[in-house]
């Protein structure tokens, strides 16, 4: 699993980071930088609470 | 405007240009001889052509055109051709002058396309400014109703936005269906779901240019020119401190000095170079006898060819100056949908401005670095990356320009004469 952004849908609510501290970042204006690596299987749980906590659900799970 | 090849083998597919108006249907014709039936060369064959040419983009991103028109030959649903002369980088030329004055030459590659994807239609894309276009496409069509050439698509011509964003696939893609000139997420891409929601190939019309060649001719005689990597020709627009600034047809990898001297020769002392037009690469001038107009070449200084601007920047200009205006064009350019582009543009530009007024706070070099690296990648389009790129390879190119103003605000060479194109805000160019 990866993490990708929609950065048009992105507006940099922060949740993501702050409930994925581990692979999300926020930038100085609070958008997020994520690690673009694969998500390793023990962390799954964590990516997927982040993508549904998004409030314009602009954060996707992709299979790679 | 000079428009000629710099090789004996050239030029290709500016043959026949006179500059003059554009080459009628009947010139056309004795130039480059008729266009191979669908008999002849089927959509398939069609395919496989460009894939055995190696046949690039050239609107800038140098895509794949074979890659391009699988996908869309996978996709479900009845495909649809756009050529896109939507030439929105503001010191290219090339794509004018082919929608100008060959305008048969794309009506060709277009045709041809559209029978590699089983497309039944046509949309010639171009800015609203270029109203020469318009009129020879029209003259065009009408000359080819007249000769009785089966095109066997229905052609239409689309009047595009204004913006630097115009011409970018997908905004192109969102104005033809009636939306804003703006960049989608991608997926999907208009290869699946494009005009209409149909499966839609987007082509440079100098790509399309050159398919309308290498049908003719074959993917042995395109080789015949180039590099191994990457054959074939290309347009170029030379600009600045060259003797004879115009659009050139040169083979691929061709050196850069060979490329000025084609342009007349330089004229006076050369700072360095921008390579790629605004999303492109400053080089320093040291470099201009060893770099070759290639991937391989530019590729080991972190440069690409782009969309083919090649700009000589005259010792006399102030690198500061010209790469502040740019930087502030762009960031205005955002089409303001990410959040990183918007402010990180605004960021980039406003810090840079600061810089050349002498005004910057201390730390502005490093804060610099910083966005330019964390920019890249996070906006829905490349307009964050090319901007990036541009600053970033500025202040590698003229470290010592950008220190001094820093410290004592602009030199005596700021206030000269812009060199690099900026349009008008809201005008026609």
């Amino acid at each position: 699993m990866k993490i990708r952004v929609n950065p048009i849908n992105c507006h940099a609510h922060g949740l993501c980071a702050e409930l994925f501290p581990e692979w999300i970042r926020l930038d100085e204006w609070g958008y997020p930088i994520i690690n673009p690596e694969v998500v390793p299987r023990e962390l799954e749980a964590h990516a997927r609470r982040a993508a549904d906590a998004c409030p314009t659900l602009a954060l996707l799970l992709t299979r790679d | 405007m000079s428009t000629t090849g710099v090789d004996v083998a050239l030029p290709r597919l500016l043959a026949g240009i006179s500059l003059r108006g554009m080459v009628v249907h009947d010139r056309h014709l004795a130039v480059h001889g008729p266009l191979p039936s669908a008999a002849r060369l089927d959509g398939g064959a069609i395919v496989e052509l460009a894939e055995r040419s190696r046949l690039r983009g050239r609107g800038g991103a140098r895509f794949p055109s074979a890659i391009k028109m699988r996908a869309v030959r996978a996709s479900r649903g009845q495909a649809i051709v756009v050529a896109n002369g939507c030439e929105s980088e503001p010191m290219s030329g090339k794509d004018a002058l082919l929608l100008s004055e060959l305008p048969h030459l794309v009506l060709d590659g277009a045709t041809l396309a559209a029978r590699a994807v089983g497309a039944d239609r046509v949309i010639v894309a171009f800015e609203r400014s270029n109203s020469d276009a318009r009129a020879s496409l029209e003259h065009a069509l009408k000359q080819r109703r007249a000769a009785g050439v089966d095109d066997a698509v229905r052609f239409e011509l689309f009047t595009a936005a204004e913006t630097f964003l115009t011409g970018q696939e997908t905004s192109l893609v969102s104005q033809i269906n009636g939306g804003l000139p703006r960049p989608t997420f991608i997926p999907p891409r208009p290869t699946a779901r494009g005009v209409r929601k149909r499966p839609t190939l987007v082509q440079n019309v100098e790509t399309l240019a050159h398919l309308a060649l290498i049908a003719r001719h074959g993917a042995d005689w395109y080789a015949q020119l180039g590099t191994e990597a990457e054959p074939g020709s290309t347009l170029v627009t030379v600009l600045g401190a060259v003797k004879e600034p115009g659009v050139y047809e040169i083979e691929c990898g061709t050196g850069l000095e060979r490329l000025f001297a084609a342009a007349g020769g330089v004229r006076g002392a050369v700072a360095g170079m921008l390579i790629g037009g605004y999303f492109g690469s400053w080089l320093p001038a040291a470099l201009v006898s060893e770099l070759e107009l290639s991937d391989a070449s530019l590729g080991r200084h972190n440069a690409a060819l782009g969309c083919g601007v090649v700009v000589a920047l005259p010792a006399a200009s102030c690198p500061v100056a010209e790469t502040v205006r740019v930087a502030i064009y762009l960031a205005t350019e955002t089409a303001n949908q990410c959040g990183p582009c918007v402010h990180g543009s605004a960021a980039i530009a406003r810090t840079l401005h600061a810089i050349a007024q002498g005004n910057a706070p201390t730390g502005a070099l490093a804060d610099l670095g910083r966005w330019t690296t964390v920019l890249p990648g996070r906006g829905a389009c490349h307009l964050p990356d090319g901007l990036a790129h541009f600053v970033s390879t500025a202040l590698a190119t003229f470290p010592d320009a950008f220190d001094d103003h820093a410290r004592h605000g602009p030199c005596t060479a700021c206030g000269a004469e812009a060199l690099l194109d900026i349009p008008p805000r809201g005008g026609a160019r």
